[in-house]
């Protein structure tokens, strides 16, 4: 791989409550290559959305980072003062937001929503500007675009107004695009158009794309990588064709176990027993331990860290060369 | 939009008949004024004379086309408490309202949105905090005690604002206007302050609570994503989708500023409607009191027009399919 475009290492997100200090997300350690899709799944409330809010330094007060660092092209990110933090957001780190209904004013046009964005990253005059928005608006295959910029956000279908959303968070040309669950709102139908446009423009563009969603189908047509997340931590990473094929964690062996198949008939659905604990309430070691069907000593009182794991890397004891020399029985 | 505004106007007939209804309804239920007008003594066929002059001897309907029909010509009868014509009287008294209820929803206006907005966007801050303590003293206090309390301080101790009166008037035709001379902005600024003070704290409540909710919107949080600047997302995009409730309340507040300014006109002795309103109710002036309620119905109708249209102003998505000329 070359040189990371993003790198997050051991990256610790805390809000202080009146019963104490909850830690959202714990030593989370990820990087992006240029022009790379990196999938993040997992539960709500795993931590998906409030990584990507650390990266764009939008954690919701009274949110902190309390630990790690987040490096963009090298250069530390993370505790960066207001307005530079606001300049690399939009020009050099782009978002999309879930639901598109509701991410856009609706009391301005679009276009004039695109040459604000475009004037204040990159200085253009107003003509150029409104070219460059009308251009695009052509990219993400909204008809008629010369016409159809000086249109209102509620003239549009919930389709075109995604297609919208990703011009805006586009058209400044960042290097990476952070897409949080940027079809979860839209009919089945229109997702699979707004994941394939996304996917053309990263490659046309070379901009990476962190995908933060819950939907595996998703993760495994579109990204490169993929990070499975739970209870704040990553519990494993690795390309998206081993992780679905092979997976080294429980937790994401039973991910995909409870993916229902179309081939078999099943009377119930394969599920994962239990639910993700509260952050108060995370237990010692590992976080999965109560509802792993494999978890040993080791894993109530010692915390995994991301370990090799055949072609991934995994949060979990059983890939511990310790673990697989003494009790090959269990694995 | 012309459709629009004609349909409003249209509807408006119906409110201000109903309004015309209790108007005159109140000549026939408040005293009796043919008692008041012939005083102690009197016969029978003075009293029935008087009757028959004033028609009160005709059928109630007919009596009130009459005054209907009196007042769109600008006729609203005589007062009986100074015996001119009530026309005249508004006219005189007009102005003096006007120019009290415009300088005290200019002061809550120009006020109240700014500290609002800073109350809403810094809201942990101690100044935001200050704000809103001292905001809810201009919301409990009562306007007579403010009022009071205002000339205490300004005129009595340190003697810097008259405490009554709206100094050197200037006439322009019909209207006297104390805008253009320098007493008159004296005399203005405790008046318009009490008056206005309660508005400003409501609009700054108000703004501010919308403004907390308009920050926690999407788009706010996708403008922040996209690094526009902090200036840009508070007045351009926030501020502006809190304006649909706050001109509402703010239309509404300024129909009661002309109507309800009694209190204020009283403590200072504005000479405008709002004093003359309660000297008239003091007499039992039915003529007054039921064209100054018209007037109120009308001040409110009108009110209302405008805030309809500034919603279209401000929310394109109101201008679509309601016979305006959305695209």
């Amino acid at each position: 791989m070359s040189a990371p475009l993003l790198e997050v290492r051991g990256l610790t997100v805390e809000f202080p409550t009146r019963r104490g200090i909850l830690r959202a997300l714990d030593g989370v350690s990820f990087a992006i290559a240029p022009g790379e899709v990196l999938g993040v799944v997992g539960e709500s409330g795993a931590g998906k959305s409030l990584t990507g809010a650390a990266i764009i330094g939008l954690l919701a007060p009274p949110g902190r980072i309390a630990g790690g660092s987040i490096l963009l092209d090298g250069a530390r990110i993370d505790h960066l003062p207001a307005e530079a933090m606001r300049r690399i957001r939009g020009r050099r780190i782009g978002a999309i937001f879930q639901d598109p209904l509701t991410t856009l004013n609706p009391l301005y046009t679009i276009g004039r929503q695109l040459i604000e964005t475009i004037q204040t990253h990159l200085g253009l005059s107003g003509a150029d500007a409104r070219a460059r928005a009308v251009h695009w608006l052509e990219e993400v295959g909204i008809p008629a675009a010369a016409r159809r910029i000086d249109a209102y956000p509620h003239e549009f279908s919930g389709g075109q107004r995604q297609r919208v959303v990703i011009a805006l968070a586009l058209c400044a040309e960042p290097r990476l695009v952070i897409a949080d669950e940027p079809t979860t709102a839209l009919d089945v139908s229109i997702q699979a158009q707004i994941i394939a446009l996304l996917k053309r423009l990263a490659r046309e563009h070379t901009t990476a794309v962190m995908l933060i969603t819950h939907d595996m189908g998703v993760i495994a047509e579109t990204a490169d990588r993929v990070a499975v997340m739970y209870a704040g931590r990553i519990a494993e990473i690795g390309p998206v064709a081993d992780v679905v094929r092979a997976p080294a964690h429980p937790y994401t062996a039973g991910l995909m176990a409870s993916i229902p198949a179309l081939e078999h008939r099943v009377a119930r659905l394969a599920q994962i027993e239990g639910a993700m604990p509260r952050l108060d309430a995370i237990p010692p070691g590992c976080a999965f331990n109560p509802r792993c069907p494999r978890a040993h000593d080791r894993c109530r009182a010692e915390r995994p860290e991301l370990m090799g794991a055949g072609a991934t890397e995994a949060a979990c004891w059983l890939h511990a060369p310790a673990h697989a020399e003494s009790s090959p029985a269990h694995a | 939009m012309i459709v629009f505004v004609i349909s409003r106007l249209l509807q408006a007939i119906p409110v201000l008949l109903a309004v015309g209804v209790v108007a005159f309804s109140m000549f026939t239920y408040v005293g009796d004024p043919v008692g008041a007008m012939l005083g102690q003594d009197y016969t029978e066929a003075q009293r029935d004379a008087l009757v028959h002059k004033l028609g009160l001897d005709q059928p109630a309907w007919e009596q009130f086309l009459h005054y209907i029909w009196a007042a769109l010509h600008g006729n609203f009868g005589y007062s009986y408490r100074v015996a001119e014509p009530v026309a005249h009287l508004f006219a005189v008294r007009l102005p003096a309202t006007l120019e009290l209820s415009f300088t005290a929803s200019v002061l809550a206006v120009v006020v109240g949105i700014p500290l609002g907005v800073y109350a809403g966007i810094w809201r942990r801050s101690l100044l935001s905090r200050v704000f809103m303590v001292g905001s809810l003293i201009g919301v409990s206090l009562p306007t007579f005690l403010i009022g009071i309390l205002l000339i205490l301080v300004f005129s009595v101790e340190l003697g810097w604002l008259p405490s009554f009166g709206r100094g050197h008037v200037v006439a322009l035709g019909w209207w006297t206007t104390g805008f253009l001379t320098w007493s008159g902005l004296r005399s203005i600024i405790l008046p318009a302050i009490t008056l206005g003070l309660f508005q400003l704290t409501l609009i700054m409540r108000l703004v501010r609570a919308e403004m907390l909710e308009v920050l926690r919107t999407d788009y706010i949080k996708f403008a922040r994503a996209r690094g526009l600047r902090a200036r840009s997302i508070h007045f351009g995009h926030a501020l502006r989708n809190t304006l649909v409730p706050v001109i509402t309340i703010i239309g509404l507040q300024l129909g009661g500023l002309i109507a309800y300014s009694v209190v204020t006109e009283t403590v200072f002795q504005w000479p405008g409607m709002g004093l003359l309103f309660i000297q008239s109710v003091a007499a039992a002036d039915i003529p007054v009191m039921a064209a100054y309620l018209l007037l109120v119905g009308v001040v409110f109708v009108v009110i209302n027009l405008i805030v309809d249209l500034l919603y279209y102003a401000v929310d394109p998505r109101l201008r679509i399919g309601r016979g305006g000329r959305g695209r």
